[in-house]
Formats: C-alpha cells, structure tokens, sequence
C-alpha cells in the first residue's frame, strides 16, 4: 500500500442514497478508497454492493449524496464519462461477443476508435506486464471463464485506470486461478491503482484487502481491517448474527439409486460442451457433488438427468447410460422420470423452476401432478386446487417461506424465499432421487443454511442427493463424496474428508483428466471399488 | 450522448418506464377505455365527413340494438365471432399463435356442406350432428397442417396458417364455380339450397338467430372449465406462461401445439358450418366476411378469458351491424367497419402499454448530484 498522506483520497462518497419503488437500494452510504488501496465491498446478495457500483461507475444516478473522486466533486452521468475521469469495471457475467476475436471485443469496447490490429501490439504489452496471458487473435468461444475474465481485465488496463473495480471476480475461477488474480492486483495496488473488490467470500478478503466497509440491508454496517478480524467477526458485520454449521453425520449408504455409465452426448448449441464418457453411481443416503467452473457441461448433464435432453432419443440402446433406481430412464421424459421417484430443483428458479405469473399453489401443481396419486392434486384429469393448496401450505409452513400465503404469485418472491419453496415442494413430493443444481447461489446466509439443512435431511433420510455447484465451501460442507466436471469429463468421485481445495482446483483447470487426475490425485476413486 | 439521440431528447423529453406492479383493476378495465376511445374517434370521423354525430351514433350503436330481429341479428353474428375466438383465446394463451381461423372456418363450411349436398336428405335428422362434427373435424384438419409443419420441421404457425387462408378461399371458389355448383342455379357460382333438416332450427321466432348461438354459449363454459379446472388446460397455460417450466416439468410440447391449433381449428370449423347451415343456407363463393380475422380482436378485448370473450364477441357483433346501417342510412362507406375494429385494436393495445409501463420525462442529466455538490 503506498498510501500518501499529502494526497485526496481517490474516491470518497458521501451519503449517497439511492431508492427504487419497492426497496431502498442505498441508505446514506459513506466509502473512501484511498490511492493504492485495495478496498473490499463486503454484503450479502441483495445488501446494495451492486447499485453502489453502478453508481460510481455512472450506469444509475444517486437520489441524494456527493461523490468525489480525487479532491473534486464530480457527478458522473454515464460509464463513458466514469471511464474518463479513470474508473474501469470488471463485471460478474462479461459482456463479449462469442463470434469475434479478442482485439475486435476490446476494440468494441473502447471509446476511442482504434483498429483492432493496431491494438493488439498494445493488448500483448499490458498482458505480459501484468502476468495476463492473452491472445489478441484469439476467438472469445473457444476461451474458458478464467481466460474470459483476463481479457475483460486487460480491457480495462487499457484504459490505465485509477480505479478498478471488481463485482465478484472469483465467482467463476479455479482456486489457482483466484491466486493469479490476486498477484496482478496486489502489483496494480503497488502502481497506485486502487482497487475496489466487490465480494461475499471472506477468506479472499482477508487475503487481499486493506480495507473492507461492509454493507447490510442497504446501510452502512460498518468498517474494519480484514486483516484483523476473523471470518466469524467479519460474517457478523455481515449478517448480523451469528451462523451454525451443517452437521454431517457419517452413515453407510445404501442400494446406488442413480447411475450413469458411459454417458456421452452431442451438444445442439454450437458454443454446448459435448459430454464425454461420464460414470457415476450415486447411493440412497449419500450427498454427491459435482464441482467445476460453469460452462463445463453442467448445463448438458442437468438436462440429461431431468429429461429435457433425452438421450436415447438418437439411439435408442444408449436409453441405459442413466439408470434411475434401477430402470433405465434415457427415454423417459422429466414427468415421467419424476415418477420413478426423481426430484430436480433447477439453477433457474424463475421461469424453469416455476411459472413467475402463477401462484404457489399452482406452481405446487408443476412437478406435484406428476408426483403420482398421493399428493392428491389430480383426479381424473381434474386439478383438485384443495389439494394443491393445502400441499404449498404445508411447504411454505415446513419451509419458512418468507410469502403473502399460498396464492402469492411466484415473481413477488426473493430468490431465496423461491428457492426454499421450490425446494421444499421437491422434498414434500418424496423423491428417491434428488439432483439439485446451485442450490443456494444468490440465496442470503439465512435460506443456504436452511437449504443445505433441508439437503442433509433428505440424505439421512436415505435419499439419493447429486448436487452440483461452483461453490466449493457449499459442496466441501454436505457432500459425501466430489467429483469435478472440467470440459464435458467427470473425474473420478473422491470422500470429500479426504480431498483438499488444491487437489480440486488442479481438477478442475486440468486440460485433460485422463492420467492429470491419477498424477495430482490422491484420493481413492471410490466408483471404480463399487 | 451522440447528437441525433440529445436532439430527440430535447423534441421528447419522455421514455417508457416498466411498471413495478402492472395494475389488475386496469387490465379489466382497458377493453372498456378502448372502446370508449374508439367510440370517440367513430365521432369525430362523423363530424369530419359531415355527419350530424348524434344521429350517426344513434344509428351505428343504439338502432342495431332497437328491435327483436336487430338484437337476434346481434346474437347470429357473435356466434362465429365468439366460436373462432374462444378456440383461439385457449392458442393464444398457450403460446401457439394460430392466425388463420378464417381458413379453418372455410374449410368447416365446406366440409359440412359436403355432408348437407351429399347425404343430406339421406342422414334424416342426423344430418346437423354429423355435419357440425365434419365441419369441426374439417377446421381441424386445415389446422393440423400448421401443426404438424411446426412440430416437425419447426416452421412457423404464423405464417403458415394465414397463407392456408388463402388456399381455403381458393378451394371454396373451385368447388361452388366447379364441381358442387347447382345445376340449375343460372349459373351462379354457389351450391343447391341445403334440404330443411340441414339447416339450424331457429331459436326465436321473427329472427334468424340459430342454435349455434347456444351451443357458442356452452363451449364458452366448456373452455372456462377447461382451462381453470382441467390438468390439460394447466399445462397449455404453463407452456404460454414459461415455456421452460413446462420442459423441466415434463409436459410435451408437441402435444401443446397439436392440441391448440386442433382446438382452435375445431371451433372455427364449427363456426363456418354454422355459417352456412344458418343464415346462409348453401355454399357462395364468400362465406364470412372476416369473422375468422375479427376474431383474433375479440380473443384479446376478451382479455383471452372465455367470458370475457362473450361479451367482445357482442361488442365486435353489434360494429358490424352498425356499420351496415352507416352504409344504409348515412351513405358511409363499408371500410367503416374496418376503421372501428382497427382503431378498437390500436385503443386496446395502447391502454395495454401504459398498463406495463409509464412514460416519465427525463430528467436533466446530473441535476440530482450537481445540485448538492458544493
């Protein structure tokens, strides 16, 4: 930190407010980012770091406040401006067409116009002086996340800016990835760039920043040096409680419920991952998980499982590639998987997990009618609405869905109270099988507990669980055992008490699995012994 | 900001703004503004062409409306207005966008006057079930082409149910110009007069309004039972709604599109029947003057809800009869018809916008922070 004291700060914002119809989005916010700093923004989802962002960075505009950035008050109407006063953004989901190269997204981007073969010579010179390897002739659909990100960065570097800011950057990179990041913004810091750093992950944030201002609810919840404080401390200015860990206790699984045994499919989507000879066997009352950075054919497999992609429908011998409790099922349909005993929670909540126009009790109705007889919501072709009432009743109540009642329309919902309904109706239709993806991404602390509690219940009550998700905290936290998915392949499985956080990010990045997974692993796979 | 979009700015201070909450009450209440709207331009197009605007609205809305046999026309006329539009209301609301019941509707017609010139006499008092069944299974099968072009080579319906419209008409003119034409009807391009009990028993006496009048009724019921009670109608809903939900709950889309573009031709074919075993009595060359497109305008001032259906079909019904008097008593031209349907359209889907959204006017850029900078 080269922090001098002669200097104004480079940014300082005062009371900046901003409300929407239904929310206050930020409440008299104060934040200084001195020169060189790396400065976290720590909150949950939905704690206001992302309009405060957007305000700085001229995408909305304060209600109230004054932002200042270098000693001068400055308002700032729009990215073009933020960007000439010297402020770069990295975004969460980039914003880079698939079809072109390098050098023509950057130069799309720019303000100033410049050719995109006069700019790659200058794309070459910042990436190898920040440590960013970056092909400027490279097409963006043929690059992985992390490879995505740097040329976002580098984008960014470009426009030499005094101030970066990064909404979420981890999200989407391996654990070794993350450490690179880390160099190139601890070495920007050291230029006398400063660095916001926009996160929820608190192990990062004691890594890299010096200074962190934690929001909660749209207000200000505090200030602290990271350094100095615990994650325990940090997650209470965070939260404002204190948090209880999911307990798994050991127990012997049972019959394998779910089994995929060379599955392979081609992918329609011309940007799709193809995937590749999976094997997996998943036994009732055990939690399996399945890590990897997104975009690696998680997408392919989900739809595998849950119907929407049938996989025999080419050829029809390969309808035994999944096995649900002991059926092939590769030619049947979601409903009718779902009466094998199938239950499935989507990424998506709205709009594939439930219909946003429709109440709970009809959304009860989506995945209960084809649950078989016994949620009693159909007879003879007729919705019985008693039935499918009371049902979302009895989930919201089991659920503590935070709603208006069962006839609240499913879109008046925040994220996490629509998961913890969606998943609550898979778990009330007794599945033996549950495959859950990202069960708790955008979720606030309070509805993941909730969720993965609900995920443990099921297991112990001998369920089947497959989950996946990008969060490795989440899957090293309920999963009995974790294989990685990386380019359309799945690892072997390994007992997650055994696996660390390295040897899942060497997994995950690896080019290829075949013979990388024997050389780093040292877990023992347990599917080959089953 | 570039120059044109600062120009255009200063010319129209104003962008639409999505609602947070789109208002219910309004939603109900924007056929009636529309109508109301249109009502008030039909005025000034009255007074523009010179026409004394109380005596013209007398006669295009209170005169259809005067007598016995004016009030059975009303009825007559809605019939095929609201058959075509339920089955294209239960389409609509499932994402299945069937334009072309006016061809279903020609088809319908045909295929039930085939019955009534062929086997009329023959069937006895059979006849009328078993051309209303040909003429509905005759809709259906001009509907199952878009059905089955879409679910198998994904073209799209659209396009593909109003070209048939076309193809319909055409069939229609060969076989009342060719082959079905009376032999002893002096040349006129139409069929032999349909056998008495191939033609709908009338309801009231003094008027012309049939049967089918009460069978629309029931099928208005049916549909609202249909799509509020029946698993079936649930999931056409789920699959217009989120299409995507109805794929993760495993409801076929296939099936969605089969049974929407069957439904709807069915009614429409029911509707071209009724056409032409009631008021018409034989097979012309034009057997419906639009009902089939007008249609697509009552579904929606319908609010696609089947009662709501009910009573658009009657709005819809009573521009037409209105229209006719304008050309009889006030010598206005026929297109006077289409300009109310049009403009009741344009009303209704303008009052619809501003239910979504709102126009705001821009502010100054930066007024908000620069004022409170010091």
């Amino acid at each position: 930190m080269t922090t001098d004291a002669a200097l104004p700060p480079r940014l300082q914002l005062r009371g900046i407010t901003k409300r929407y119809p239904a929310v206050l989005a930020n409440d008299h916010i104060d934040l200084t980012v001195g020169v060189g700093e790396i400065h976290a923004l720590l909150g949950e989802n939905g704690a206001g770091k992302s309009t405060l962002m957007k305000i700085v960075y001229g995408v909305t505009r304060p209600d109230e406040g004054i932002i200042v950035w270098e000693g001068k008050a400055v308002s700032i109407a729009s990215p073009a401006e933020a960007r000439r006063l010297g402020i770069g953004m990295v975004f969460q989901h980039f914003s880079l067409f698939e079809t072109l190269t390098v050098a023509e997204n950057i130069a799309l981007a720019m303000d100033e116009k410049i050719k995109p073969a006069l700019l790659a010579p200058r794309i070459r010179e910042v990436s190898e002086k920040y440590g960013l390897p970056v092909d400027p002739n490279r097409l963006t659909h043929s690059m992985s996340v992390g490879e995505r990100q740097r040329v976002e960065i580098v984008r960014c570097l470009l426009q030499s800016p005094r101030l970066l800011i990064m909404d979420e950057p981890t999200s989407v990179l391996t654990p070794q990835s993350v450490l690179k990041l880390f160099e190139t913004l601890r070495r920007l810091a050291s230029e006398g760039v400063s660095i916001l750093y926009i996160s929820h992950k608190l192990d990062e944030i004691r890594a890299l920043c010096d200074t962190a201002t934690v929001l909660r609810g749209g207000r200000l919840s505090g200030t602290a040096v990271p350094r100095d404080e615990s994650n325990a401390s940090l997650a209470r200015l965070m939260v404002g409680s204190d948090l209880t860990a999911c307990q798994l206790q050991p127990r012997e699984p049972g019959e394998i419920e779910l089994e995929l045994t060379n599955l392979s499919l081609t992918t329609r989507d011309p940007f799709g991952t193809r995937l590749q000879d999976l094997n997996l066997r998943v036994r009732g009352g055990e939690i399996v998980g399945i890590a990897g950075v997104s975009g690696n054919g998680q997408k392919e497999l989900l739809a595998a499982l849950s119907g929407e992609t049938l996989v025999g429908e080419i050829n029809r011998s390969h309808a035994g590639m999944i096995r649900l409790c002991g059926q092939p099922a590769g030619l049947l349909n979601p409903a009718q998987r779902r009466g094998l005993g199938l239950g499935f929670v989507p990424e998506e909540r709205l709009g594939r997990g439930a219909v946003p126009a429709m109440t709970l009790a009809e959304n009860a109705l989506l995945t209960g009618a084809s649950g078989g007889s016994s949620t009693g919501m159909l007879r003879y072709g007729m919705v019985q609405q008693k039935a499918a009432r009371a049902f979302a009743k009895a989930t919201i109540e089991q659920f503590k869905v935070k709603c208006g009642g069962e006839s609240s329309i499913a879109s008046s919902l925040s994220g996490g109270n629509l998961q913890k309904f969606i998943v609550g109706r898979e778990t009330r239709l007794k599945p033996k099988v549950m495959v859950v993806a990202q069960p708790t991404w955008g979720v606030d602390v309070g509805a993941a507990l909730l969720i993965r509690q609900a995920l443990i219940d099921l297991r112990d009550q001998g369920v089947a669980l497959l989950v996946i998700s990008e969060e490795l905290d989440e899957l090293f936290m309920i999963c009995d055992r974790i294989a990685v998915i990386n380019q359309g392949r799945l690892s072997p499985t390994m007992p997650s008490a055994e696996l660390t956080i390295e040897q899942i990010g060497v997994l995950m990045s690896a080019t290829s699995m075949a013979g990388h997974a024997d050389e780093t692993v040292t877990g023992e796979p347990v599917d080959v012994a089953a | 900001m570039s120059l044109p979009s600062q120009l255009l700015q200063t010319l129209w201070p104003f962008r639409l703004e999505k609602r947070p909450e789109p208002s219910s009450t309004m939603r109900l209440a924007s056929p009636l503004i529309a109508a109301t709207a249109m009502a008030l331009t039909g005025l000034i197009v009255f007074l523009i062409l010179g026409k004394d605007p109380v005596t013209a609205f007398q006669v295009f809305f209170l005169k259809p409306l005067s007598t016995t046999y004016d009030l059975g026309e009303l009825a007559l006329k809605a019939t095929p207005l609201m058959l075509c539009a339920l089955g294209l209301a239960l389409g609509f609301r499932a994402n299945v966008w069937n334009i072309g019941a006016e061809g279903q509707l020609t088809l319908g017609a045909i295929a039930g006057s085939g019955i009534a010139l062929f086997w009329g006499e023959a069937l006895g008092s059979f006849a009328l079930p078993v051309m209303m069944i040909a003429g509905a299974l005759g809709g259906m099968a001009w509907a199952a082409i878009p059905a089955f072009l879409r679910t198998r080579f994904h073209t799209n319906e659209i396009l593909v149910s109003l070209m048939l419209v076309y193809i319909a008409q055409q069939l229609l003119g060969y076989l009342v110009h060719g082959p079905w034409r009376d032999p002893d009807g002096n040349n006129f391009p139409q069929s032999k007069v349909f056998v008495e009990n191939a033609i709908l028993p009338m309801l009231v006496e003094g008027t012309r309004v049939t049967a089918a009048f009460i069978v629309a009724l029931l099928l208005a019921v049916a549909s609202w039972v249909f799509s509020t009670k029946t698993f079936a109608g649930y999931r056409m809903l789920v699959a217009g709604l989120a299409p995507q939900a109805a794929a993760y709950a495993g409801f076929s889309e296939r099936r969605n599109i089969w049974l929407a573009l069957l439904i709807g031709g069915g009614m429409a074919g029911l509707a071209g029947i009724s056409e032409v075993a009631g008021p018409i009595g034989l097979l012309q060359p034009v057997v419906s003057p639009g009902y089939g497109f007008a249609a697509i305008i009552v579904a929606f001032v319908g609010r696609l809800h089947p009662f709501g259906i009910v009573l658009a079909s009657l709005l819809m019904s009573l521009l037409y009869l209105g229209g006719e008097a304008a050309q009889i008593d006030l010598q206005l031209p026929s297109s006077i018809t289409g300009l109310f349907q049009g403009s009741l359209l344009f009303y209704l889907l303008a009052a619809d916008l501003f239910i979504t959204f709102r126009l705001r006017r821009i502010r100054r850029e930066s007024r908000a922070v620069a004022g409170v900078a010091s």
